[in-house]
């Protein structure tokens, strides 16, 4: 029995230094942010509790930067992919699981095709299209919105995982429906589309978080600050007070806050372990 | 099972997908190559055809290879890590321990953070009079230049990335063991193998596909970083962390030279894509039920 404890104690002092280390560039940050003018912020050494404790950064940052506009603007962005990518992975998995239809194996593999091919690489031609479709923030807001939302509007993960979860119901569901003087639209949206809500909450999770945290295609596409999401805008932060670290801090730490509760009252999802490999690397 | 639906029904479900696919993905695919052609740097508007100039030029310049190089580097020094680490840390956590979903949660926050955030806390931490830099003084060393000093930086960003992915990668591997069956654990504690003997004959074995896949997921990631690196070092000093996405963003967006970008994006796309393949055929088979 001795032996167990003392066992579990390495293993919890090995966590509990993993957990520090993962958390701590975080805690730097909120102690920098609270620290006042009165604190030398490069003291050595350094101080973790603020001895000239204040808000005033918070206030400060808050005042000069619309935190709230951009918040709106990654709500919409985020919104939007998330709506569009349920409604269109759901409407494609479904014949692709439950269908059969000349060009199958192909629409397959067309759709597998692009898992391999790393937005990065394509993303220049994606620019361009988008400056010919007129999806750009100098256009019209709605216009930027559209811009930041459709080149990530469906996924061939969000495909697959709905055509995965068609394919777990059981085909009776359909034929009670059919006899009952269902059409093929009405099997889809009332029969089998409550059936998958697990799949489809699933997707919309992963999907809002992917969107939430993109930063390099609205940092190609935005023109206006007005536009700018929350990553974009933290990274303007530094821009903005160059070298004023407690307001840089203050600011990051706020654009932070969301998705923290949002990861804490979604934590299931993504720590189970049954949605594994589901966020892109 | 009777067919219920019309010829046509299954390409209109298809449909609206598909066409966002085509504009979005195909054409920008099959364009990418065509750029790569294509002579950007006089007009943006009329470009002409140079054939294969840009390549040309760009298996020319020194900073492709310093590019590469450091692309290299971010492979073996992160991909390694990625891959042992956070499986380590999984078979800790699969323990009958207490705080265990609290650690789960802890070291997977770094994970749902936005990078940009992240790599601007680290900057914080990497400040020349920093906290690091404190640390080293502690141990009588000289201050670093983490992000200035050009032997160090690419380092330092690989920290970042190293960071934000082993809480991703350990629930990964989490979900693995599950699927390991007790009953070989039990018969380990009966014969009274140690913890290493119990994980080196048992777990390892059994989790080798995942140990692939998350080899070749991170390696695809390390492909694809550049937040960290526009946050933090903008690929310098000296280009010593300039990587292939910082490079094509900068050639494109800075230069305006998408023909040299799209020359280098190709690149990216051959070596990823030879990964993907790699990784779909051999490890997520059964995910794709080819």
């Amino acid at each position: 029995m001795k032996i167990k404890i003392s066992k579990h104690l390495t293993s919890h002092i090995i966590l509990i230094t993993v957990s520090l280390l993962s958390i701590f560039p975080f805690i730097w940050l909120i102690s920098t942010s609270l620290k006042g003018n009165a604190e030398n912020i490069f003291a050595y050494p350094p101080v973790i509790i603020p001895k000239d404790f204040t808000l005033a950064n918070y206030t400060g940052v808050w005042q000069k930067v619309d935190f709230i506009r951009y918040f709106i603007n990654s709500m919409i962005v985020a919104g939007g992919t998330v709506f569009l990518n349920l409604i269109l992975s759901a409407l494609a998995g479904y014949p692709l699981a439950r269908m059969e239809f000349k060009g199958k194996k192909i629409s397959f593999f067309a759709i597998l095709a692009t898992i391999m091919v790393p937005f990065q690489a394509i993303m220049l031609p994606v620019y361009l299209i988008t400056l010919k479709l007129h999806l750009t923030d100098n256009v019209s807001d709605f216009s930027g919105f559209m811009g930041m939302i459709l080149p990530f509007a469906v996924s061939a993960f969000g495909i697959f995982l709905m055509r995965q979860a068609f394919l777990g119901i059981p085909k009776e569901m359909e034929e009670a429906a059919i006899v009952d003087g269902c059409n093929v639209f009405q099997v889809f949206s009332k029969v089998l589309l409550p059936m998958v809500k697990p799949s489809l909450a699933v997707l919309a999770i992963f999907a809002f978080i992917g969107s939430w945290g993109e930063f390099l295609w609205p940092s190609i596409v935005l023109t206006k600050e007005s536009m700018y999401t929350l990553p974009v805008g933290v990274n303007n932060l530094q821009g903005m007070f160059s070298s004023n670290w407690r307001f840089i801090a203050a600011g990051s730490i706020l654009a932070t806050i969301p998705i923290l509760i949002f990861f804490l009252a979604m934590q299931r999802y993504f720590i189970s372990g049954e949605n594994e490999g589901a966020v892109k690397g | 099972m009777f067919k219920y639906y019309g010829k046509r029904a299954p390409y209109l479900f298809l449909l609206p997908a598909f066409v966002l696919l085509v504009v979005f993905f195909f054409i920008p695919f099959f364009q990418t190559f065509i750029l790569s052609f294509q002579d950007y740097s006089q007009s943006i508007y009329h470009p002409t055809f140079i054939g294969l100039s840009n390549y040309v030029k760009l298996f020319q310049s020194p900073i492709f290879y310093k590019v590469m190089a450091n692309t290299f580097i971010y492979l073996i020094v992160a991909v390694p890590i990625l891959a042992i680490f956070p499986l380590f840390l999984a078979v800790l956590i699969n323990q009958k321990i207490k705080g265990v979903t609290l650690y789960k949660i802890l070291i997977y926050l770094p994970v749902i953070v936005s990078i940009v955030v992240a790599a601007i806390a680290f900057k914080w931490l990497y400040a020349d009079q920093g906290i690091l830099n404190y640390v080293v003084s502690l141990f009588g060393g000289k201050s670093i230049g983490w992000l200035t000093d050009p032997n160090w930086a690419i380092y330092s960003v690989i920290i970042v990335t190293i960071w934000k992915g082993i809480g991703y990668y350990m629930i990964i591997y989490l979900a693995a063991l599950m699927s390991v069956p007790k009953e070989l654990y039990e018969a380990c504690d009966i014969d009274g193998a140690n913890f290493l003997t119990k994980h080196l004959t048992v777990t390892i074995p059994h989790i080798m596909p995942t140990i692939a896949l998350v080899t070749t997921i991170s390696a695809i990631s390390a492909m694809k970083v550049f937040a960290e690196i526009y946050v933090m070092t903008k690929g310098g000093p000296l280009n010593s962390s300039k990587t292939i996405v910082y490079y094509i963003y900068e050639r494109a967006f800075e230069n305006l030279d998408l023909g040299f970008a799209s020359a280098m994006a190709v690149v990216l796309l051959i070596i990823v894509m030879v990964f993907s393949l790699i990784n779909i055929f051999c490890f997520e088979k059964n995910k794709y039920q080819l």
